[in-house]
């Protein structure tokens, strides 16, 4: 058993994943991550680096990740923001790694020491074209312990990068954790032959990562390539298969990489859903508790997985309900996915921004009743 | 019989998409010949690293190495994260002087700083030359670009002594023309630790020697007549200065680069 915040648990997560690269730039509310990770590093023969900027961070980690390194960084939403055309580079070069995104208020500086959930859609879309990679999140500091070497063996399994959001709450939210004992960890596979690296037969398929130094002469390039790297920026054919490719390779293994809980356990039929994730789904497992021993049946997806989502099993999570809650520390971003697999009038938003005040358990209690007696 | 440099490109992509007396050709031929003077035969323990334009395509796709092709600006960091992972490796950045001074000049900047054990060779054509043409951090004062018609008002940077300030172990500036010193300048950056930046002010026909009324060798012979050595700078007054192609060694020194300086703070 461990005494951690938040920011601890992720960290110890990565190094547990293997990490042995880390470069990035301080901002809040992930320093803290940040500097825990330059003291633990170079005790596990891993390299540290403060970057001049998050831009020349994020490239680091790729550089790095070419060169063989498990690879992570730790930022807040303006930083993501300056990450974003690497992070479409990564994914174009099938580069994995892995970006903590410590959520904090938007828009811009905002109110920069407080807690939201508004980096969802960044997260998901924030480069140009169309890009797929994956991303998590925690609601428990014994989920982020878990969620991050998930999303190590994610970024590893299938070359892409991979996002860890965490709203600023749990970030710094101190508890007790208790290890897992089946842990497992992914390396990516490696090839010192010349062969394809960036094309496969079958799409669910990922190409081995070429070892660097050895002879091959590898192209790495962000331009469209085929599979031995060379460009072909004109070429319809290999354009739509790669870009294909890149998208299914993540979709077609959602099983793999799609993680979620619901609460309570067993039960027995409810009328209620509630969809919620980090912070907020802590206070509505409260919530639901409360309601459940006042007669109201209700149950909660907590959702560990917040790119791709497995569409089948949300949906027949909401069937089962006459109504779904979608409370978010934000204006409202989750809540499509929901409207996708539910109809529109019987999914309830609740939202609340502002100051980092949480969504508390009382406040999901009393809209649940609101909108069901309604 | 082949070219003796030939060993050095990937032949099969050969002719390559540079325009005809575009000055490329002469940078990557004074790189070859300082690998071969070397008696480095092949390359698979270098890497290169290039951003965007069109010095990034030297390395990707004609020479023959591993390379990797990145965004614009930020070949220097990508560089940063392969060198510190893999020491061992020989990490050599090319790119143009809007990849490196414009764009990522603080990449560049910081890596100086820090003396980062990386070569990084900067083609400077003065211009924005794939995107059309484009007034550049480098552009000489009163040219006239696609995007400064009535003429530059800005300074252009001279890149080399922002480089050789901020810390760099090797800092060297010649023109096409400069052949030998220019091979030379490669070959000492090659064998040095830490951060070692070779600038080579280079032609370009199809953007700025047309407009200019010049062929590629009217602009090299420009290029030569309007250079003046470092040694001889001192008497020269800024405006003078700045009008003036400055060639030669701004730093040539044997500090500890940065693999070396983590070596001596974290003893394992």
């Amino acid at each position: 058993m461990f005494f951690w915040s938040g920011n601890i648990a992720v960290a110890e997560g990565a190094l547990r994943a293997g990490v042995n690269f880390y470069a990035g730039y301080p901002i809040t509310p992930s320093s803290d991550l940040m500097e825990y990770m330059a003291r633990k590093l170079p005790e596990h023969e891993g390299i540290f680096i403060q970057g001049e900027d998050e831009i020349a961070s994020i490239n680091m980690l790729i550089g790095a990740s070419i060169a063989g390194a498990k690879a992570m960084t730790a930022t807040s939403g303006p930083g993501y923001s300056l990450m974003q055309e690497a992070l479409g580079l990564a994914v174009m070069l099938e580069v994995p790694l892995v970006i903590v995104d410590v959520m904090r208020l938007g828009p811009s500086t905002g109110q920069a020491t407080k807690s939201a959930q508004g980096d969802i859609m960044q997260a998901r879309w924030g480069r140009h074209g169309d890009q797929y990679t994956v991303v998590y999140t925690a609601s428990t500091l014994e989920d982020a312990y878990r969620r991050m070497i998930d999303a190590f063996n994610a970024s590893e399994m299938l070359r892409v990068p991979v996002t860890f959001v965490i709203d600023e709450l749990t970030a710094h939210l101190w508890e007790t954790v208790r290890i897992p004992s089946d842990i497992k960890i992914f390396n990516r596979k490696w090839t010192d032959k010349d062969e394809v690296y960036f094309d496969s037969e079958e799409f669910d398929e990922i190409p081995p990562m070429p070892i660097l130094g050895r002879g091959l002469n590898i192209l790495y390039t962000g331009s469209t390539h085929d599979g031995r790297g060379v460009r072909k920026t004109q070429d319809v054919q290999v354009h739509s298969k790669l870009s294909r490719r890149l998208k299914e390779k993540v979709w077609r293994n959602i099983d793999k990489i799609f993680k979620y809980e619901t609460y309570p356990d067993e039960i027995d039929g409810y009328d209620i859903g509630i969809v919620s994730f980090g912070s907020v789904a802590r206070s509505a497992k409260e919530a639901v508790e409360k309601l459940n021993n006042e007669g109201y049946k209700t149950s909660l997806f907590n959702l560990h997985t917040l790119w791709p989502l497995n569409y089948d099993i949300l949906r027949e999570f909401c069937e089962k309900a006459s109504i779904i809650i979608v409370p978010e520390m934000n204006l409202g971003q989750l809540i499509y996915d929901i409207y996708s697999v539910k109809k529109r009038e019987d999914v309830y938003p609740y939202n609340k921004v502002g100051g980092g005040v949480p969504v508390f358990p009382a406040e999901i209690f009393k809209y649940v009743l609101k909108v069901y007696r309604r | 019989m082949s070219h003796p440099y030939i060993k050095y490109m990937r032949r099969e992509l050969l002719p390559s998409i540079f325009c005809p007396g575009c000055g490329i050709g002469i940078v990557m031929k004074a790189l070859f010949q300082a690998f071969d003077e070397l008696d480095i035969e092949e390359l698979s323990n270098y890497i290169f690293v290039s951003g965007i334009g069109c010095s990034a395509w030297i390395p990707s796709p004609y020479i023959l190495a591993d390379s990797v092709h990145t965004i614009h600006g930020r070949a220097i960091p990508v560089a940063t994260g392969i060198k510190l992972f893999r020491p061992q490796l020989n990490v050599i950045v090319i790119g143009g002087d809007g990849d490196i001074a414009s764009i990522g000049g603080n990449h560049l900047l910081h890596a100086a700083r820090r003396n980062m054990d990386l070569m990084t060779i900067m083609v400077n054509n003065q211009v924005y030359g794939m995107t059309g043409g484009q007034l550049a951090p480098t552009t000489p004062y009163g040219m006239k670009t696609t995007t400064t018609p009535y003429g530059n008002p800005e300074t252009p940077l001279d890149t080399c002594e922002v480089v050789a300030a901020a810390g760099a172990n090797y800092v060297a500036r010649w023109t096409v023309g400069h052949y030998i010193q220019l091979k030379n300048a490669f070959k000492k950056a090659l064998i040095k630790d830490g951060f070692r930046f070779v600038e080579a002010v280079s032609q370009c026909t199809s953007r700025v020697s047309y407009r200019e009324g010049m062929s590629a060798a009217d602009h090299i012979k420009y290029y030569m007549k309007n250079s003046v050595n470092i040694k001889k700078v001192q008497s020269l007054s800024y405006e003078e200065k700045i009008k003036k192609i400055i060639v030669g060694e701004y730093a040539d020194r044997g500090l500890p680069g940065y693999l070396a300086r983590v070596k001596k703070v974290i003893i394992r």
